[in-house]
């Protein structure tokens, strides 16, 4: 079985963290894989891991009585989806739907929160990549808000 | 080469402009005010009248002499007679498919109106009519009815001698003394009983014209008097405004506090812009006849104060008072020099005189400049 | 195109008088967002333009407005103009058919520039309408298809019926030489494409930032924060270009209403560098 930790060490979101680290999180990760149409979280559930998306798109959905399942953003490769593992009470806001087959890298939240509490480096680091995802689909969401196509004002 | 002309050459002047086809525009007292229109003799000229302009003020008054042209300029400019306030681009006519534009239109069947002589055009507003000239001939679209117009206008000069409080023409370096593209300059000189002009030609137009006039050579102490018409003048202009790197100034203060004050007082009743003569901009409406068979597209003095001037679907760029206060102002001193080489204003102060509020636009510099807040 | 030519007493030509162009085809393509293709009535007119520019467009006894031209350049028989019905004068053009007239003064403005993009990276953003005057750029850019680099076209619209071109963006996006992401700010059930601004799409597109240009038009919040984020990825701010757009009554720099700053958009726009805009951009109400 391939190790992961080569491909942690590449992506993006581990760039700067140190090696040890990286193999320290290698422990906690694992290939995921996702037919089209299957849920990767559901509203509610714990919110056991977060996902290293490496193929394939995922739909960020909301179920409301009203308009049915409603795609908030999608998300494809390379991106981060979830951060509920992060902030108690660690369940999930929203549903995760793959769109198309999708392969993902699973990083157990549980225990990587256990490791964050045992290192608080390991967890500042994570916490500031985070952050810096938030903000950036704090600002995207922000922009949805505006409507900025509706003429209508 | 100066000349000396009697007042009752200038009746002449009239008389041989109008002999020659020219419709001749002087000042002329109506109203209490002092407006441009068309003149018949020198009778209709302002005589003894003068004016007081403050901030938001404005009377004509009867003076002591006879003088024509003490007083400084009045609500109107010449830009009206150039480029007229409302102005028939063309009239389509509907067909059984679609329209046509014909090629001629009404305004311009008129022949009888094309030249123009313009008498007693001051320093500042001989400055105004070269600033539109850029404007609307010297760019790639222009305006042909002003080119037609300004090719054949006769331009008689005279310089100020009663200059108002709201002048400040020369610290835009655009007077008191005439200078520029005239065809005859005169400076109106009265002296005990004596009422002449000491007069000088621009032009070879203005040469001829004033080959028909009886004249003589100006001697010294005539030259002299005319030159200390213009000391003095220069002398009672007390608004200024420091021109130096205004352009960066304004556009490096465009968050100044001073526009939220000046915003909080314009009433962007669009007075300024009316009664400036180097503000040029339009807008364009269609109206048809009742029937729908001529549609007629015309073109009228627009103002930057007015709330719809910068709308595009989903609101007007600017809506704040402030901000269109701010883009007039900006455009005037700082932008123009961008656009066209030089700035827009040339201190004539109609502005200052017909705001109901009286801002003042030196004031507003100055204010600016003391207070200078360089932007990151 | 020639201009109207107005024989006055003079011969001076005015640029205030449009020509008489026949609708040869007016289309729907999403709610509120039509195209029509005009033909000159006088044969022998040639439609030549320039990707990026605009026509003023005249319908008789109602007013006139600036349309960019969103057609082909090669074709030089007609031009074509897509536009939402939004005002007095697009509401009564909608309702314009096949044989009705229209009045065209033009083209006008600078256009996108296609000259600086040779031998570079492409990148088209566009947003909502703005995809109409980037169209003819893509047309163009296709045509000598060799004189590029890598091609991308982002667009982001409100959902997907709003979707602008879509046949012709599906065919495009089959190309092997060019890159098209579409997004949406709001899904419908059933759409499975991406759902966000359309920004998040740069940072997944195939270019190089340090050899590109972009071409960027739609809403102005829209483009601000295209352009950070395209800067954010590391491209020359010089190398960005905004179709800008404003109030115009005359199209020919002459009835002031365009003025951005010292810029009339109708003759030193649209088509702007950003780094000659930049500091405009962030000012309100200028």
């Amino acid at each position: 079985m391939e190790s992961l930790e080569p491909i942690l060490t590449s992506h993006p979101f581990f760039r700067d963290l140190d090696q040890k680290y990286v193999h320290l999180v290698t422990g906690c990760a694992s290939n995921v894989r996702f037919d089209a149409g299957k849920f990767v979280f559901r509203e509610g559930e714990e919110a056991q891991h977060f996902y290293l998306i490496r193929q394939g798109k995922v739909a960020i959905e909301i179920f409301t009585p009203h308009r049915g399942h409603i795609t908030i953003e999608t998300l494809d490769e390379g991106n981060i989806l979830g951060w509920s593992w992060l902030i108690p009470p660690y369940l999930w806001h929203f549903d995760a739907r793959a769109l198309e087959t999708t392969r993902a890298i699973a990083l157990d939240g549980k225990c990587l929160r256990k490791k964050c509490e045992e290192d608080h480096d390991l967890g500042y680091e994570f916490l500031k990549r985070f952050a810096h995802i938030m903000e950036q689909r704090l600002t995207s969401t922000r922009i949805q808000l505006l409507d900025v196509y509706d003429v209508h004002a | 080469m100066l000349f000396r002309i009697e007042s009752a050459a200038v009746q002449s002047l009239i008389e041989t402009l109008r002999q020659r086809k020219y419709t001749v525009i002087g000042p002329t007292q109506r109203g209490g005010s002092i407006v441009y229109d068309e003149i018949a003799s020198s009778d209709d000229l302002p005589a003894g009248w003068g004016d007081e302009q403050r901030p938001g003020y404005y009377r004509v008054h009867k003076r002591t002499d006879n003088a024509w042209f003490s007083f400084a300029v009045g609500p109107q400019s010449w830009k009206k007679f150039l480029f007229p306030p409302v102005y028939t681009l063309f009239t389509a006519l509907r067909r059984p498919k679609g329209f046509s534009v014909p090629k001629t239109n009404g305004q311009d069947k008129d022949k009888s109106r094309e030249k123009l002589a313009f008498i007693g055009v001051r320093a500042c507003e001989l400055k105004a009519i070269e600033i539109q000239d850029k404007v609307f001939t010297s760019r790639t679209y222009q305006d042909p009815n002003y080119r037609k117009l300004r090719e054949q206008l006769f331009i008689v000069a005279v310089n100020c001698s009663s200059p108002a409080e709201t002048c400040f023409c020369a610290s835009m370096g655009t007077g008191p003394k005439v200078t520029g593209s005239f065809d005859l300059a005169m400076t109106e000189i009265l002296d005990g009983n004596d009422h002449y002009f000491v007069v000088e030609a621009g032009s070879q137009r203005g040469e001829k014209i004033l080959e028909t006039i009886q004249r003589r050579p100006a001697d010294p102490a005539e030259v002299s008097k005319a030159g200390a018409v213009v000391t003095e003048a220069q002398s009672r202009i007390k608004r200024s405004v420091d021109t130096a790197g205004i352009k960066d100034l304004l556009c490096q203060n465009s968050d100044h506090p001073e526009w939220d004050k000046v915003g909080e007082r314009c009433l962007s009743c669009t007075n300024c812009t009316m009664v400036c003569p180097t503000c040029f901009c339009t807008t364009i409406e269609d109206s048809t006849n009742l029937s729908g068979s001529e549609a007629i597209r015309s073109r009228r003095w627009d103002s930057c104060f007015t709330m719809d001037f910068s709308y595009i679907h989903g609101g007007s760029i600017r809506s704040s008072t402030k901000a269109r206060y701010r883009q007039w102002m900006t455009h005037k001193l700082a932008s123009w020099i961008d656009q066209f080489g030089t700035m827009g204003c040339v201190g004539c102060g109609r502005c200052i005189t017909w705001c109901p509020v009286g801002i003042d636009i030196t004031d507003e510099a100055r204010v600016i400049r003391e207070n200078n807040h360089v932007e990151q | 195109m020639h201009e109207g030519t107005v024989e006055t007493l003079d011969s001076a030509a005015s640029p205030m008088i449009p020509q008489p162009f026949v609708i040869r085809n007016i289309r729907r393509e999403t709610e509120d967002t039509f195209t029509m293709e005009l033909e000159p009535e006088t044969s022998g007119v040639l439609c030549s333009f320039a990707p990026g520019q605009f026509n003023m467009v005249y319908v008789y006894g109602v007013g006139e407005i600036p349309i960019s031209i969103s057609g082909d350049p090669g074709n030089t028989h007609s031009v074509v103009h897509t536009t939402r019905a939004v005002g007095t004068v697009t509401k009564v053009m909608d309702k314009l058919k096949k044989g009705d007239f229209v009045g065209i003064r033009g083209p006008y403005g600078v256009p996108w520039p296609l000259q600086e993009a040779v031998g570079k990276d492409v990148v088209i953003v566009a947003g909502g309408i703005g995809l109409a005057p980037l169209r003819p750029a893509l047309y163009s850019i296709l045509k000598e298809r060799e004189k590029y680099g890598k091609v991308v076209l982002l667009y982001g619209t409100r959902t997907p019926s709003d979707i602008l071109f879509r046949e012709e963006l599906e065919r495009w996006r089959s190309r092997f030489d060019l890159d098209v992401f579409v997004s949406v700010d709001r899904a419908v059930s059933g759409w499975k494409g991406n759902v966000g601004v359309v920004t998040n799409l740069i940072s997944k597109s195939p270019f190089d930032p340090h050899n590109s240009l972009s071409m960027i038009c739609g809403p102005e919040v829209m483009i601000r924060f295209t352009v950070m984020e395209l800067i954010r990825r590391g491209v020359d701010p010089s190398q960005l270009f905004i179709s800008m757009e404003r109030n115009m009554k005359c199209g020919v720099g002459l009835c002031g209403h365009c003025q951005f700053g010292h810029y009339f958009v109708c003759e030193d726009g649209p088509v702007f560098r950003y780094t000659d805009i930049k500091d405009m951009l962030v000012k309100w109400e200028i």
